[in-house]
């Protein structure tokens, strides 16, 4: 018996089981990936938004400002890439200005501090590339990116760190409430909990459905990206947003982290949970609005797409409380856009709920930090030299595109919470990630994972399940 | 520091190729840095024949063509290093390299010599539509698991593009025991070697769709088929068109891309069209003493040309390290300009101070061409003017120059290479591009 | 009278070349645009054959794999027993380009050899 189970080891999920983490509780992280970080918190604008968009005295609007303070702190703590790099809304129509003010005016209602609106030279001086069609911006400072795979890795590795268990390859079919908690069946056995915490992302009502006669309804709506070359990641400094419309916050164009440019999403409400594919009509939108806002955008660079589902739910909030005729069931649910900023004060919020149900006692020997993975390229050549000498593998190159060594490969299979896959070694280290799309490395990572892991090459896969990356022998067929 | 004369940035066909040359025409410290384990390049990995017939007027397979050539650097001494990355170049050619045995380290060079050759295209630059899942691969990266690792990557293959590699692995997959389904390609015509077509699929009765594209991927952990349409002359799909293969496997070989992050790093001027970089008649980028050659100056159909090439610039790159180059200021640098029809030239610029009796320009023309002329200009003059039966993108096209002929037009500023029509029959095959 | 159509390879024209065959002879080639388009066609319709490569196991090799060839070309129709000959074999590291690695591949009176070298592990 667990004291809590949380279904979902998305961000949200490894923010929660973080802040539960500092407390007394044997905890378990539930997931039916092979890995964290395999469903929206993957495939998103990797925005830490400011706060100025969501509707005033929302969850939504709450939490993103204090996710947003608390971001920076998190990513040294935890130590995770996030830079403020700030945000535009950009205003290409006189006629649309007052749209304008009325998102500065609902940021300042927010508490977002710093905005500002910029008039058309402003904007430009500051943002050259911004369309000559600008005619105002809302400047909002505190807003940020973030490389939404470190941020989830950095929370789960941390929870595990601090004693929280990760079950993979788990889905959860069925929960039944029994006299004392829940019992959940999986395709892995039964698991039980006296509080479940519901982060299970587009799946999230099929959870809360299970147990509660108050039905939720989470529509997957799917968002196309297209991300281009470092050699285009200067192309604006700040992220570019068009003024929001009905569907969400259009085409964005921004750096991200790591220096590339990413534009996107769509959005497009689709049946398939699991419907995670670009279509065509999408990302010739990406392509077709994201040059509204900024000009001379080089396509030509794109390397590649790729579509997250965000979880909508019909009320259009996050839902985050203790669901009513389910006592210890607490739903974590519709957490879209702005979630990844959102999460850490999502993992606050609820990890205080069930602190003050649970009674929970703070964690004498809670580890409040975590180191990430190595990298070779901040260190000073005299350092780099020092640790290639104690461990080679720093000196072999197996990426090329992004300069990644063997040795941190051999990091992101070796730590708490290791890679599993190709795409888990990509998350983590970025080998793969770069411009040759893992066309040279993926051979050469392929070994590494299986001599580390000690599996059959035929078994290493791409991203769990039945994603094998080589089928058999020459000739074995014949 | 270590110093060399000349360091060449890769040991494939062209860094080889320039290493012996140089070291034949007098220098003694070369030294090739290869990120790979061992000598040869891409070659490895070639295992088909049909390489070095203008070479060796033999056909050899691509590891008995690099072998011939390794053989020389043994012999001839030159110093290389394998599984060793090179950094960065700095514009005095201080190269910064890594590997496991001498951690990062510098060398300082006099000349250097670029010869990274090229990488594919990845799914992401065409921005096909669809899941994302295993199975998709570029045909080099399923060359080197099926040739040298000895791996199937699937059983059922369906293959968009019809750039030589995807033929070729066409070819090996079917005789590993793979089934070929399809091969499609976007352009109405192919951009590989017809006798690739004939010999990889026509021999074992793949269809080559023309003129066709993937539009849809299936299958969410394992590709599990792909839906391929015709295209229209502006390459978007004919609704209705639409057929759906079952496939486990997806190659890709729709392009090749020169590998220049260091050369553009270092400050080299790059060619927009060929993503190499600029060079004159002696192989030498806008740095004095930086040369390029093979892959990384342009992309090559046939390893004869990039031997030659490379020759070339080892041979240019040791006459400026012996000072021997003709001095800055002499002779006139012309222009060199691609026009109808002609994409563009290598080299970009020529100097008849530095040339030797006769150069080599090569090019590549944008479309299909049947009985037309390549004409060379200098100025207004035509001065070559030479019947093709036929030109096609995949295949490089070449004019040869004279120093002799340019130096009779002492105030010359531009030679121009283009394609001109017969009057009478000559034909473009299509307006896509 | 039979009739085969070929495309010629000998250069980017890829002729399309019409064979007319009568008791297995070659009485006329069209089509084609040079003298090499004949030789082929003639080539191709009565005795086509190719050179294979592929590839072996290696055991005990810094390699998994060595790539081979048929030292000359064998006929096409001998590709398919070609490389199920070589589905069995393996061969122990070292092996040296050139080495005969099957004698007579199904029975085409051809050697496959090496085409590579492989040290020992």
């Amino acid at each position: 018996m667990y004291d809590i189970i949380i279904i979902g080891a998305g961000v949200s999920g490894a923010g929660i089981a973080r802040e539960l983490s500092r407390y007394q509780a044997k905890i378990c992280v539930i997931e039916k990936e092979e890995d964290v970080c395999c469903g929206t918190s993957k495939a998103n604008s990797a925005i830490v938004h400011a706060g100025y968009d969501a509707a005033p005295g929302s969850l939504k609007a709450k939490l993103n400002v204090r996710g947003n303070q608390m971001m920076e702190n998190l990513s040294k703590e935890l130590d995770f890439a996030f830079q403020r790099n700030g945000s535009l809304v950009i205003c290409r129509d006189e006629e649309e200005l007052p749209a304008l003010q009325t998102l500065y005016e609902r940021g300042l209602t927010n508490k977002v501090s710093g905005l500002c609106i910029w008039n058309r030279e402003e904007a430009l001086a500051m943002e050259p590339n911004l369309t000559d069609d600008v005619c105002a911006a809302l400047y909002a400072p505190t807003a940020g990116i973030v490389c939404p795979f470190e941020l989830n890795i950095a929370l789960a590795e941390n929870a595990y760190m601090n004693g929280v268990e990760f079950k993979f390859d788990t889905t959860v079919k069925e929960i039944k409430k029994r006299e004392e908690g829940y019992e959940l069946h999986t395709d892995k056995g039964v698991f039980r909990a006296k509080y479940v915490v519901n982060a299970a992302g587009v799946y999230a009502d099929e959870m809360h459905n299970m147990v509660s006669e108050r039905k939720i309804h989470i529509t997957p709506r799917r968002g196309d990206y297209c991300l281009l070359d470092k050699s285009a990641g200067s192309h604006v400094k700040r992220t570019i947003f068009a003024l929001p419309g009905r569907l969400g916050k259009g085409i964005l164009v921004t750096p991200t982290v790591h220096g590339n440019l990413l534009i996107g999403p769509t959005a497009m409400d689709v049946e398939d949970k699991e419907g995670v594919n670009t279509t065509r009509e999408g990302l010739e939108q990406v392509l077709d609005k994201a040059g509204l806002n900024v000009k001379n955008l080089p396509m030509r660079q794109v390397i590649t797409s790729f579509a997250g589902l965000r979880a909508h739910e019909d009320g259009d909030d996050f839902i985050i409380e203790e669901v009513e005729d389910a006592k210890g069931f607490i739903d974590c649910a519709g957490i879209e856009s702005p979630g990844i900023a959102s999460c850490p004060a999502i993992g606050e919020m609820v990890a205080q709920m069930i602190r003050d149900k649970m009674g929970l006692q703070e964690k004498k020997d809670f580890i409040p930090t975590r180191k990430g993975i190595l990298k070779p390229d901040t260190l000073s050549r005299e350092e780099r030299n020092a640790l290639i000498q104690k461990n080679p593998a720093y000196g072999s190159i197996v990426c090329r595109c992004e300069m990644i060594t063997e040795g941190e490969i051999m990091d992101a299979i070796r730590r708490p919470l290791g890679a599993k896959s190709l795409d888990g070694i990509k998350r983590r280290t970025r080998a793969g990630m770069g411009r040759c799309q893992s066309g040279f490395c993926s051979p050469r990572v392929m070994e590494i994972l299986a001599g580390e892991r000690k599996i059959s090459t035929f078994d290493v896969t791409k991203c769990g399940g039945e994603s094998q990356i080589v089928v058999g022998n020459n000739k074995d067929i014949l | 520091m270590n110093k060399y004369d000349i360091v060449i940035i890769g040991g494939g066909p062209a860094g080889l190729a320039a290493a012996i040359s140089a070291k034949k025409n007098g220098i003694d410290r070369v030294l090739i840095l290869e990120r790979d384990k061992e000598l040869g390049g891409i070659l490895n990995q070639c295992i088909h024949n049909g390489f070095g017939l203008h070479t060796f007027q033999e056909e050899l397979t691509g590891p008995e063509y690099a072998e011939r050539f390794i053989s020389q650097v043994k012999e001839l001494d030159i110093d290389y290093k394998l599984n060793t990355m090179v950094m960065e170049i700095d514009r005095e050619k201080k190269v910064t390299a890594m590997n496991r045995e001498d951690g990062l380290f510098d060398v300082q060079a006099k000349a250097v010599i670029l010869a990274m050759g090229c990488r594919e295209r990845a799914r992401g630059a065409l921005n096909i539509p669809g899941f994302r899942p295993a199975g998709i691969y570029s045909a080099g990266t399923a060359q080197r698991l099926v040739n040298m690792e000895g791996y199937m990557p699937g059983r059922e293959v369906v293959i968009l593009g019809s750039g030589d590699i995807g033929l070729i692995m066409a070819r090996r997959m079917t005789l590993e025991g793979a089934k070929v389904k399809v091969a499609a390609e976007l352009m109405p015509y192919s951009g590989g070697l017809k006798r690739n077509i004939v010999q990889c699929l026509d021999d074992y009765g793949i269809p080559l769709k023309l003129s066709h594209t993937v539009i849809d991927i299936k299958g969410k952990e394992r590709v599990e088929g792909v839906t391929l349409a015709e295209v229209d002359g502006k390459g978007k799909p004919i609704p209705g068109t639409e057929e759906f293969y079952s496939c486990d496997t997806l190659l890709l070989s729709v392009g090749l891309i020169p590998e220049n992050e260091i050369s553009g790093n270092m400050g080299v001027e790059m060619n927009p069209v060929t993503s190499g970089p600029k060079v004159n008649e002696s192989f030498e980028t806008n740095i004095k003493g930086v040369f390029a050659c093979g892959n990384v100056l342009h992309v090559h159909d046939l390893v004869d040309f990039v031997s030659q090439e490379a020759a070339a610039a080892g041979k240019n790159a040791a006459a400026y390290v012996k000072k021997e180059h003709t001095e800055d200021g002499a002779g006139r640098e012309i222009s060199l300009i691609p026009a109808e029809g002609v994409r563009y030239t290598v080299p970009s610029t020529v100097n008849a101070a530095r040339m030797d009796e006769k150069l080599t320009v090569r090019f590549r023309v944008g479309n299909v061409y049947k009985n037309c002329y390549v004409s060379v200009y200098f100025g207004e003059e035509r001065v070559i003017h030479r019947k093709r039966q036929v030109m096609a993108p995949g295949e490089m096209e070449e004019v040869n120059l004279s120093r002799a002929q340019i130096l009779q037009y002492p105030n010359l500023e531009n030679i121009t290479v283009k394609v001109e029509e017969d009057e009478t029959n000559g034909s473009k095959e299509s307006d896509l591009h | 009278m039979e009739v085969k159509n070929l495309t010629c390879i000998n250069c980017p024209m890829g002729c399309p070349l019409t064979v007319e065959i009568e008791a297995g002879q070659v009485v006329r080639v069209s089509g084609n645009t040079c003298k090499r388009g004949d030789v082929y066609a003639r080539k191709e319709v009565t005795n086509p054959t190719r050179i294979v490569t592929s590839t072996v196991r290696v055991m005990h090799g810094k390699l998994d794999v060595v790539s081979v060839k048929t030292k000359e070309d064998i006929p096409k129709e001998k590709i398919f027993a070609c490389v199920r000959a070589l589905k069995s074999v393996q061969v122990e590291a070292p092996i040296h380009m050139g080495d005969v690695i099957v004698k007579n591949i199904a029975d085409t009176g051809v050697d496959v050899t090496a085409t590579k070298n492989v040290e020992r592990q």
